[in-house]
């Protein structure tokens, strides 16, 4: 079946304005009557929370931490995009579309970017004003500085902590709503399921992580922002508890889940060490605005960084993509770092790692510039590694980061299942097969701030929604499901903790479907996830009951979803027969090895519908039309 | 490395606790302190005991989740940083370890070493923000504020709301936490209309919570993985008392 984006008419800069122009809205005295609920406090979901109450929805918040505040969003480092043009380089709406479907390599929806690329002025002007100390220069503007995948400097920022600052003044404007009574705030409530009553998304049922109580909360519209799931690969920079089960869980009642195969593995990331790690450490992208990527020339070269000479040394980005140099679109930067190392140029005890020196940068701005703008990552990198970054090169490998797929949504980012909506990292949008860098977080203040506030206002004032109650027979029926997973969790009483049914999982994800994939690996996978599902069902060891505070219970759970959406995530790897952005099918390569796409038979999105358990998922299509970016391979060189 | 671990197991908010002891074995020293915990807790799921409850998120210092009591030091023996970013090259071979949980009246435990720090979250619906509904902003460069307001402001706002503060005070004071929020505010000219009205409603809510006084002590800048500065409680001050002279409000209230 063909799926219907609901892009309006028009040109595409008059789109979004046309079309709020033709919403129906509802009422400013009815607003109150409406009741939403809001899932994530993230970028994406606090900001959804805050301006639908300001409108004066009735609106309730989830999250599963202890505070709304702790959402993984708060880790973003490096910037937020927005085309205000300040620098004077050149930067329009425009540009940003460009930029930002072309780092997509073509597979996202233009007139979904091109709002975004629209509204991201707004949402700088709004942060501001929210009172968020972004960088400023000595005459008081704002500062800028570039990511990758562009060639302007768009990217604002507070020091290497832009994740925080957004985040905490969207959860400031949503504690104020909570003050004043108009957001209803449930802490430390995970959920676990959709209700759908006559097709429409009416509520959620949590579990109450502190009493084990599972809860019906019944809504008129329903609001997703969960966030990505990077961590079905196990190792990832993502939080520990980022997680698939919400969206996963949603998919499993009806919402088709997109693009599962494009995720995003991060250039630069501090290398793996052992085992025993439990995730990865992000330096962000924007040091590759002063730092040279580098590996010897020589294979096997294991001299001290500092004592090789400089014509022994092989700037592989800066040769290979003379024009974007070290700022190349993340997924062509992790390529080239995994593709020197498998030539066997790689540094570390490993040889899995590439050198970040900012040697040059240094000796050109001097010490005190570099620290004040990335101190608090040279910190960190020193903490972990235990080596000096402004005396001795970073080492560094790419490792998996964002995940471009999600839940499928059209224009006003509803899902398949009527008035469930999704919001931020957790749909699939905006971001094609790869994100440039500072574009996640412009994204989920876009969605949750300028464009859910109107397109809910329009599906409530269209819909028919007769008034449920939390024991209508679709919420029992949610939550004894809910009740028997947990109990089965609980009965398997088998020999070992999740964690290592994690462990594995990841490994066979990053080995059969990581930076590199193939026919045979990833039908490979296919054998071996069931077979490591089935195991863990058999043998994991879930300590504690179902009735209190129990980590190992929720853990499980979300393990036992990842490891049935790695399937998944495989299976759309293998339909997809091209590679694009950050899903590299080795058949698929160019003679310079770069990603070759096929426009002719899969210049869609894939949005796949769930049939059950060990039965295969029904492929469902969007055709991607490019009427303003036209059609051509990605060049960065 | 081995260590030997004394550390606060406590079922539920009324069990009383006691300390158990556990060994940690082959630990590296490039593991941080979580997980050489992760580890202990897979060991003892082997063994078929209820693993350490603990909690953490990001593992990268900046979510704030994370908060252990480490031989009586909030975040353990290293400045600076929090317990996911310790890492165990900072201890002995052979040493013991004890670990617990923040302890305040205003931070109730949940369970082993996980505390309740919803008064945080109170406190900032009480204030800790600017009045700024969407829709109506201006352009971000038309007010200018000066690179050091700024670098000040973000100083300030770089409190991760952990509670280390109120743990490593003698008093379980809040203090810190809520001067960073009022002084991050109040030196940005988009916070300054409120800001007499956020710092006694941030205060009056913070003494409602259960937390102690502040006796300028100062054991909570050492404390602080952010290392924010007393100074900003002098800020803070001011701002509380020029307000609490000109309201009339009663602060209290
Ligand atoms: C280390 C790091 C650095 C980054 N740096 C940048 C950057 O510089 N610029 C940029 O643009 N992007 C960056 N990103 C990406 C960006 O941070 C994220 O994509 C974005 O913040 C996601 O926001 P979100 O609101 O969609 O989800 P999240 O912030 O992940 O929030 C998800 C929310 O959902 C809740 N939740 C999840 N599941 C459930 C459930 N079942 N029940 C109840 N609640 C649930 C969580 O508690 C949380 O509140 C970075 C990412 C990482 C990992
Ligand atoms: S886990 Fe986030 S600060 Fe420690």
């Amino acid at each position: 079946m063909l799926l219907d984006p609901k892009i309006p008419p028009g040109p595409i800069e008059k789109k979004w304005e046309d079309y709020k122009f033709h919403m129906k809205l509802v009422n400013p005295a009815n607003k109150r009557k409406y009741k939403i609920i809001v899932v994530g406090t993230g970028l994406a979901g606090s900001s959804a929370s805050a301006s639908l109450a300001e409108l004066g929805y009735n609106v309730h918040t989830f999250t599963w931490q202890d505070s709304p505040r702790r959402a993984h969003s708060i880790a973003a480092q490096g910037g937020i995009n927005a085309a205000k043009n300040y620098t004077n380089d050149g930067d329009s709406v425009q540009r940003l579309f460009y930029d930002t479907v072309k780092g997509g390599d073509f597979r996202a929806r233009e007139a979904n970017v091109y709002r975004l690329a629209q509204v991201s002025v707004n949402i700088i002007d709004q942060c501001v004003a929210a009172g968020v100390p972004f960088a400023r220069d000595y005459g008081g503007l704002l500062e800028n500085r570039s990511f990758g995948g562009t060639q302007v400097s768009r990217t604002f920022y507070a020091r290497g902590q832009t994740g925080q600052q957004l985040l905490l003044s969207a959860y400031q404007s949503m504690m104020r709503q909570v003050g004043l009574g108009n957001v209803k705030l449930h802490t430390r409530r995970e959920m676990l399921d959709v209700v759908v009553i006559d097709g429409k998304a009416r509520g959620i049922i949590v579990r109450n992580l502190i009493t084990g109580q599972m809860e019906r909360h019944e809504a008129d519209a329903v609001i997703m922002a969960t966030g990505g799931y990077g961590r079905v690969f196990y190792l990832s920079t993502n939080a520990m508890g980022c997680n698939v089960t919400a969206t996963w869980r949603a998919h499993k009642r009806g919402a088709y889940f997109a693009n599962p195969c494009y995720t995003q593995i991060h250039p630069t990331c501090i290398p793996v060490t052992g085992s025993h790690q439990s995730k990865l450490t992000l330096m962000s992208e924007s040091l590759r605005n002063d730092g040279r990527v580098w590996v010897p020339k020589k294979a096997g070269d294991k001299r001290a960084p500092e004592t090789i000479p400089e014509n022994e040394r092989y700037y592989f980005l800066e040769e290979r993509y003379p024009s974007f140099g070290n700022l190349v679109p993340r997924d062509v930067a992790s390529r080239n770092a995994k593709d020197v190392c498998d030539k066997g140029m790689g540094v570390g005890g490993s040889g899995l790692a590439v050198y970040l020196d900012f040697a040059d940068a240094i000796k050109r701005v001097g010490e005190p510039k570099i620290k004040e703008k990335y101190g608090n990552l040279f910190d960190m990198y020193f903490r972990i590694t235990d080596e000096n970054p402004y005396k001795t090169p970073m080492r560094i490998y790419p490792a998996v980061h964002y995940t471009m797929g999600g839940l499928w949504v059209d224009y006003n980012l509803q899902s398949s299942i009527p008035g469930l909506h999704v919001l931020g990292e957790a749909n699939f949008s905006d971001h094609g097969a790869n994100r440039l860098g500072a574009s996640a977080l412009m994204q989920g203040l876009a969605d949750g701030y300028f464009i859910i506030p109107h397109t809910i206002g329009n599906y409530l004032a269209g819909a028919n929604l007769p008034k449920v109650t939390p024991d209508h027979a679709a919420f029992k029926d949610a939550e004894a499901t809910q009740r028997d997973m947990v109990n089965k969790l609980l009965a398997v009483k088998g020999k070992r903790p999740a964690i290592e049914f994690h462990r594995e999982l990841g490994k066979i994800m990053w080995d059969k479907c990581g930076m590199a994939r193939t026919e045979k690996s990833l039908k490979e996978a296919l054998v071996e996830i069931p077979k490591l599902r089935e195991r863990f069902w058999k043998d994991v060891n879930v300590l504690g009951g179902a009735g209190d505070l129990n980590q190992n219970l929720e853990e499980a759970g979300r393990i036992a979803d990842f490891l049935e959406f790695g399937e998944l995530l495989v299976y759309d790897a293998l339909n997809r027969e091209e590679s694009c952005g950050g899903h590299f099918r080795e058949e698929h390569a160019t003679p310079d090895g770069e990603a070759q796409r096929d426009d002719e038979n899969f210049c869609y999105v894939a949005a796949w519908e769930w049939k059950g358990t060990g039965k295969l998922p029904e492929l469902h299509k969007e055709m991607l039309t490019f009427e303003n970016v036209h059609l051509t391979q990605r060049s960065y060189k | 490395m081995n260590f030997t671990l004394r550390v606060w197991r406590q079922r539920n908010a009324a069990d009383p606790g006691a300390f158990q002891e556990y060994q940690a074995k082959d630990i590296l020293a490039d593991m941080s302190f979580l997980e050489m915990l992760d580890e202990v807790n897979i060991d003892l799921v082997h063994k078929n005991q209820e693993p350490i409850a603990f909690e953490s998120d990001c593992r990268e210092g900046i979510c704030g989740t994370c908060c252990q009591m480490i031989d009586g030091e909030a975040h353990g023996p290293e400045t600076g940083t929090t317990v996911c970013q310790l890492f165990m090259r900072s201890f002995k071979d052979g040493e013991t370890i004890v670990i617990e949980p923040w302890r305040a009246r205003a931070f109730p435990i949940m369970k082993d070493l996980i505390v309740d720090r919803t008064a945080f979250d109170d406190i900032i619906a009480a204030g800790g923000f600017v009045t700024a509904n969407v829709g109506g902003a201006q352009d971000g460069n038309n007010i200018l504020i000066p690179k050091p307001d700024a670098d000040t402001a973000m100083d300030a706002a770089q409190c991760i709301g952990c509670g280390a503060c109120v743990a490593a005070c003698p008093n379980a004071s809040a203090m810190l936490f809520v001067a960073a929020k009022v002084s991050h505010l109040a030196h940005l000219p988009q916070g300054r209309p409120e800001k007499a009205r956020r710092a006694l409603a941030m205060v009056s809510k913070m003494d409602g919570l259960g937390f102690g006084n502040c006796r300028n002590h100062y054991e909570c800048e050492a404390a602080c993985p952010k290392e924010i500065s007393v100074a900003h409680i002098a800020k803070m001050n001011r701002e509380y008392g020029s307000a609490a002279l000109l309201s009339d409000q009663d602060p209290s209230s």
